[in-house]
């Protein structure tokens, strides 16, 4: 960058961490360029005359006495029209631009602006000349995606007079949209606005979480609910299904826009989501899923210092989309390769270790992350919120290790799961046993009042079903299931029903792949039904045998593959014909 | 990549030579008062006899810098070494020549031959592949072993290791994959480039020789570090291998086959130089970038798109006293594509190939199988054979603690269902080939041994037709 100004020379090389000499004027977190390869960098630490910088691009080469450029502002993100529907990596350069450029690799010291500089957006003003408005203001709207109505915000810390807009019509993002005034000064507006992403961007006021995001998926959805603004984590070890869990929530969830973060993890997994999420189409709007999504890769062979940064670029981005009005959910997977980048820069800086290695500030930052969750009241009046779903890796599958035991206490909903059922292929593999959701109480009501007054009973019966079975199993284990009388044979043979034929849900299954509130609420009903009063009718005199021989049951078992989300009546036939068999059976018994 | 601006100054001081060192400490020298030394820059360093050994540069400061030396620093005197920098990052030189050749870690021939002719210079780091440049890979690889093409489909562009122990045969079934692994209707072999990190020397020759009997040695390029060379040289080895791999792949519309042996001599190396820096180690001493290293190795594989060619990657590693979440498998399995996992006490049994039925996984394998890629009734029929050995798996549990005889008739019906499942299905010769046909074939001949109602993950039609025959 030609403005930019020489800050100073670098000393040492390690790694991504640089030692800067001789600094007489940079800033704490100043976005800054090294050497005439012009590498992205940003400071982290200003002592005396040395500053560390951590560099975002491989440092290869680079040599003491290397020059070292500041730009004067903070590492920040350029906010605007034209973020939806595009591929960025951690520090927010467009993936398919760079490919443009380099082809297969991500060669170093590419700048390519985040915002495409020759779109032109269609602006229709909404603030009129001489309105007094203030930071996070409404200017007007772009109509980004088919379904996504971009605002046009006043930065955060702008205020004045709108001494003149422009009128309604193709505007690039660098054209000033409108001039407002502050005393003597002017400033020039534009249809983006820069943001530093380690600053969570200011709201009016908090609002209490009553509303669930619904995920389509149903152990989430029906035993372990999150709310719009909640926090969740979801700690497994390899393979038992945090990047599937984190994707069918991207693709089903009700929220506005889905921030998708992949932080250290696989580059198959992102190009997964590349070609398939164009090709899916949104239930609720017809649209294409990508017109919702934002994506941000730092495949796990990219450099680990942008690893560190891109949980910051995509809570920030989610937060300018909430600013406006949108409900945003944010998926990082895994937020404990963002710890471990912040554990090795920490290393490199050689600053004393605590747990693990891992510095001493690393709940803090959790925390700080967590925090920029939440169901808000925005500046400009609105309500808008971020949800975050936070994927997490312990090693050896272990939950006693650091990052799992600091996340769960700044997250309020936990999705455990199970290296068992995993490996049983039952998925999703979320134990009903280690999860919790907090949400739940503020949940019940929203699912009493829109969708069933039966849910939250149904629910307990169902939980303490599922805690008697594990008792039961115990004692199976000693003496084998024969030994048991059918009363309580009965108690393993419904959850085994429940397990198979609504906890587990394939994800690559057109109909299962996701299940509307009603098919949850009315599936769950039929199997309480079942169990209610199939145990009426084992006390009767009934036999396991028979109940399970009732023509209903294979249909109770394939409910799931069989009914689709836009017909479900067929769950209300299902469930009058169980109504109806029961009553046969018990008639013979009676 | 491009080298940092050269001024002629900097070409100078490059060709600058130093002599004697300030330092040694195992595989590292350390330099004082040196001209800029670029951060990875490629060292050679020449011993009192004149022989030039070869390293990069890990660390450069004004005061000092850090070299690791890849010939390891046995002989090397402080006065009498003799250090030139390059001013360049390690590069390979690469060509189709190499195949059919045999080449030490850092890719200079070994078998007596002349060295090939290079027709590109690559950097042996690689770089990071643009994720949208990358072709999400989907063609099945038919290995001919019914419980990979059944259960674990291997999908070309894929990352899939064995997770083995010591003394199981992993070196078997990695050759026999890579004799008999062929994408159907096709009959463009796979190119083989074979990484030996630390293992025997008769480990190498096995592989020597399995590869000449199926007479595909030309095809081979072989890259050896073996457990009598400097432990350092394996730190190297993959990434010469891998550099060749990416020419082959993506330069010469390949299709690769890398098989790298021991990825644990490999991680333990590495731990062996952070530990002599003096680095805060994270599990088990290991260093904490441990994660990020591993996957700039595994990620090197893959499909592109527009290019033909693709690099499949076959790391095997031995678990340290067999455990799966001793920091080498672990965090290798949380960048593979899936594992295929060992089971010693299968193994014990006779059981070749003593593949783990549960904990072995292939996460692309649901793209790559099916109508139109195996048989329609593929994807269900591995899913119900999963789901009936684990409730096997449950039984044997159960059995064990309360004995045989108090099992339910049905569970009695899954342990033999187990038996077979175990014999005829998992079980095969080291030389059997099975097309995916004879895999699914079987596996409905196993299912039969279970009744009908117990095959919730099959549709009726599929009963009717494979099961009912
Ligand atoms: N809901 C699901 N439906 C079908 N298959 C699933 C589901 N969840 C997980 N799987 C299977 O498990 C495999 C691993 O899942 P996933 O990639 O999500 O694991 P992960 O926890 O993200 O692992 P890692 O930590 O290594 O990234 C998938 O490739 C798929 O085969
Ligand atoms: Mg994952």
């Amino acid at each position: 960058m030609k403005n930019d100004r020489i800050i100073g020379q670098v000393k040492r090389v390690n790694g991504p961490v640089i030692e800067v000499m001789g600094i007489t004027d940079a800033m704490m977190y100043e976005l800054v360029r090294v050497s005439d390869e012009n590498l992205i960098g940003e400071i982290i630490k200003l002592e005396n005359e040395t500053a560390i910088v951590q560099v975002y691009e491989n440092t290869t080469g680079i040599a003491p006495g290397d020059p070292v450029y500041g730009a004067g502002i903070e590492l920040s993100l350029e906010l605007g029209p034209g973020m939806i529907g595009t591929i960025y990596d951690g520090i927010q350069r467009p993936l398919e631009e760079i490919r443009k450029i380099s082809e297969i690799y991500i060669e170093r010291g590419i700048s390519v602006p985040s915002l495409n500089r020759d779109t032109k957006w269609h602006f229709i003003p909404t603030a009129k000349a001489g309105e007094r408005i203030t930071g996070g203001a409404i200017l007007g709207t772009v109509q980004e995606t088919e379904r996504i109505k971009h605002k046009i915000l006043v930065p955060p810390e702008e205020r004045g007079v709108i001494e003149s807009i422009v009128a309604e019509g193709e505007y690039t993002v660098e054209e000033p949209i409108a001039i407002i005034r502050r005393g003597e000064e002017t400033k020039e507006l534009t249809l983006m606005h820069r943001w530093p992403i380690r600053v969570s961007r200011p709201v009016k006021q908090r609002l209490p979480l009553d509303l669930p995001l619904i995920t389509g998926q149903r152990v989430l959805d029906t035993l372990f609910p999150v709310a719009k603004g909640g926090t969740v984590a979801i700690p497994g070890g390899f393979g038992t299904g945090k990047t599937m869990a984190q994707q069918a929530i991207a693709k089903w969830c009700d929220a506005d826009i889905i921030v998708y973060i992949g932080c250290g993890e696989r580059g198959n997994e992102i190009t997964d989501v590349l070609t398939e999420f164009p090709k899916l189409v949104d239930p609720r709007t017809g649209r294409s899923l990508m017109e919702r999504t934002i994506l941000i890769a730092n495949t796990s062979n990219m450099p680990v210092s942008a690893r560190e940064a891109s949980i910051y670029t995509g809570i920030t981005m989610a937060e300018y989309y909430r600013d406006q009005g949108f409900h945003v959910a944010v998926m990082a997977d895994s937020t404990s390769r963002w710890a471990e980048a912040l554990r090795e820069l920490s290393g490199r800086m050689e600053e004393m270790p605590a747990e693990e290695g891992f510095p001493a500030y690393l709940p803090t930052k959790i925390a700080e992350f967590y925090e920029r969750a939440g169901y808000m009241e925005t500046l400009s009046d609105r309500t808008g919120s971020v949800t975050i779903i936070g994927a997490v890796s312990p090693p050896g599958g272990d939950f006693s290790e650091p990052v799992t035991q600091h996340t769960k206490r700044f997250i309020r909903c936990f999705w455990a799961l199970d290296r068992g059922l995993a490996n049983a292929r039952h998925y999703p593999a979320i134990s009903w046993l280690e999860s919790y959701s907090e949400y739940l109480g503020e949940m019940s009501v929203w699912w009493e009042e829109q969708v069933s007054p039966a849910w939250q009973q149904d629910r307990a019966e169902i939980m303490e079903l599922l805690h008697r079975e594990v008792r039961l199993q115990q004692v199976v284990k000693l003496v084998g299931p024969d030994a048991l009388p059918d009363t309580q044979r009965f108690v393993l043979d419904v959850c085994s029903l429940f397990k198979n034929s609504f906890l587990q849900q394939n994800s690559y299954d057109k109909i299962d792949m996701f299940s509307v509130p009603q098919k949850q609420v009315k599936m769950l009903h039929i199997i309480v039904t079942y169990w209610l009063r199939g145990s009426e009718a084992i006390k009767r005199g009934a036999t396991l045998v028979k109940l399970r021989k009732m023509k209903v049951y294979q249909d109770i078992i394939k409910m799931k593959f069989t009914v689709p989300n836009d017909d479900l009546s067929h769950l209300d036939t299902i469930e009058a014909r169980l109504e109806r068999s029961l009553s046969q059976l018990e008639s013979v018994y009676a | 990549m491009p080298s940092t601006g050269k001024s002629k100054e900097k070409a100078l001081l490059h060709g600058r030579e130093y002599i004697g060192v300030d330092k040694i400490d195992g595989p590292l020298i350390f330099i004082r008062n040196t001209h800029p030394v670029g951060y990875r820059e490629l060292v050679e360093c020449v011993d009192a006899k004149g022989a030039v050994r070869l390293g990069i540069v890990l660390e450069t400061s004004k005061e000092m810098v850090v070299a690791q030396i890849f010939e390891g620093t046995s002989g090397l005197t402080m006065p009498d070494t003799r250090v030139r920098f390059s001013g360049e990052p390690l590069t390979i030189s690469v060509s189709e020549e190499m195949l059919g050749r045999v080449f030490n870690g850092l890719g200079h021939p070994i078998d007596g031959g002349a060295p090939p002719r290079g027709d590109l210079e690559m950097d042996a780091n690689g770089m990071a592949i643009n994720p949208t440049a990358r072709q999400y890979p989907r063609d099945f690889i038919q290995t001919g072993i019914s419980t990979i093409d059944g259960m674990n489909t291997l999908i070309r562009g894929q990352k899939l290791p064995i997770f083995s122990g010591n003394g199981l045969p992993h070196n078997e079934l990695a050759a026999q994959i890579a004799r008999q692994s062929k994408i159907r209707g096709s009959d463009t072999g796979f190119a083989v480039v074979f990484a030996a990190m630390g293992v025997k020397h008769d480990v190498a020759r096995f592989f020597t020789r399995s590869f000449e009997e199926s007479g595909v040695l030309e095809n081979v390029a072989l890259f050896l570090s073996l457990a009598d060379d400097p432990s350092i040289e394996r730190l190297i080895t993959p990434r010469t291998a891998l550099t060749l791999a990416e020419y082959l792949a993506f330069e010469r519309d390949m299709h690769v086959l890398v098989i790298m042996t021991d990825m644990t001599n490999y991680c333990e190396s590495l731990r062996e130089i952070s530990t002599i820096r003096g680095e805060i180690p994270s599990r088990k001493g290991y260093p904490g970038y441990l994660y990020s290293d591993l996957a700039e190795l595994y990620e090197r594989s893959g499909m592109i798109k527009e290019h033909k060619g693709s690099i499949t990657s076959l790391p095997i590693l031995t678990m340290p006293n067999d455990d799966i979440s001793h920091p080498i498998p672990d965090l290798s399995g949380y960048i593979t594509e899936g594992q295929i996992v060992f089971e010693r006490e299968m193994d014990g049994r006779g059981i070749y190939p003593p593949i783990a039925g549960l904990p072995s996984l292939s996460r692309l394998m649901k793209d790559g199988i099916g109508e139109g890629m195996t048989r329609e009734d593929h994807p269900h029929l591995a899913s119900q054979l999963f789901a009936a050995y684990s409730y096997v798996k449950d039984v044997r549990n159960l059995a064990s603690v309360i004995g045989e005889e108090e099992l339910t008739p049905l569970d009695h019906i899954y342990l033999d269902f187990g038996k077979e499942f175990e014999q005829r299905f998992v079980s095969q010769r080291k030389d059997e080939d099975r097309s995916i046909e004879q895999t699914l074939d079987i596996g409905w001949e196993v299912l039969r041994v279970l009744p009908v109602e117990e095959l919730h993950r099959i549709t009726e039609e599929e009963i009717e037709k494979f099961y009912g025959k």
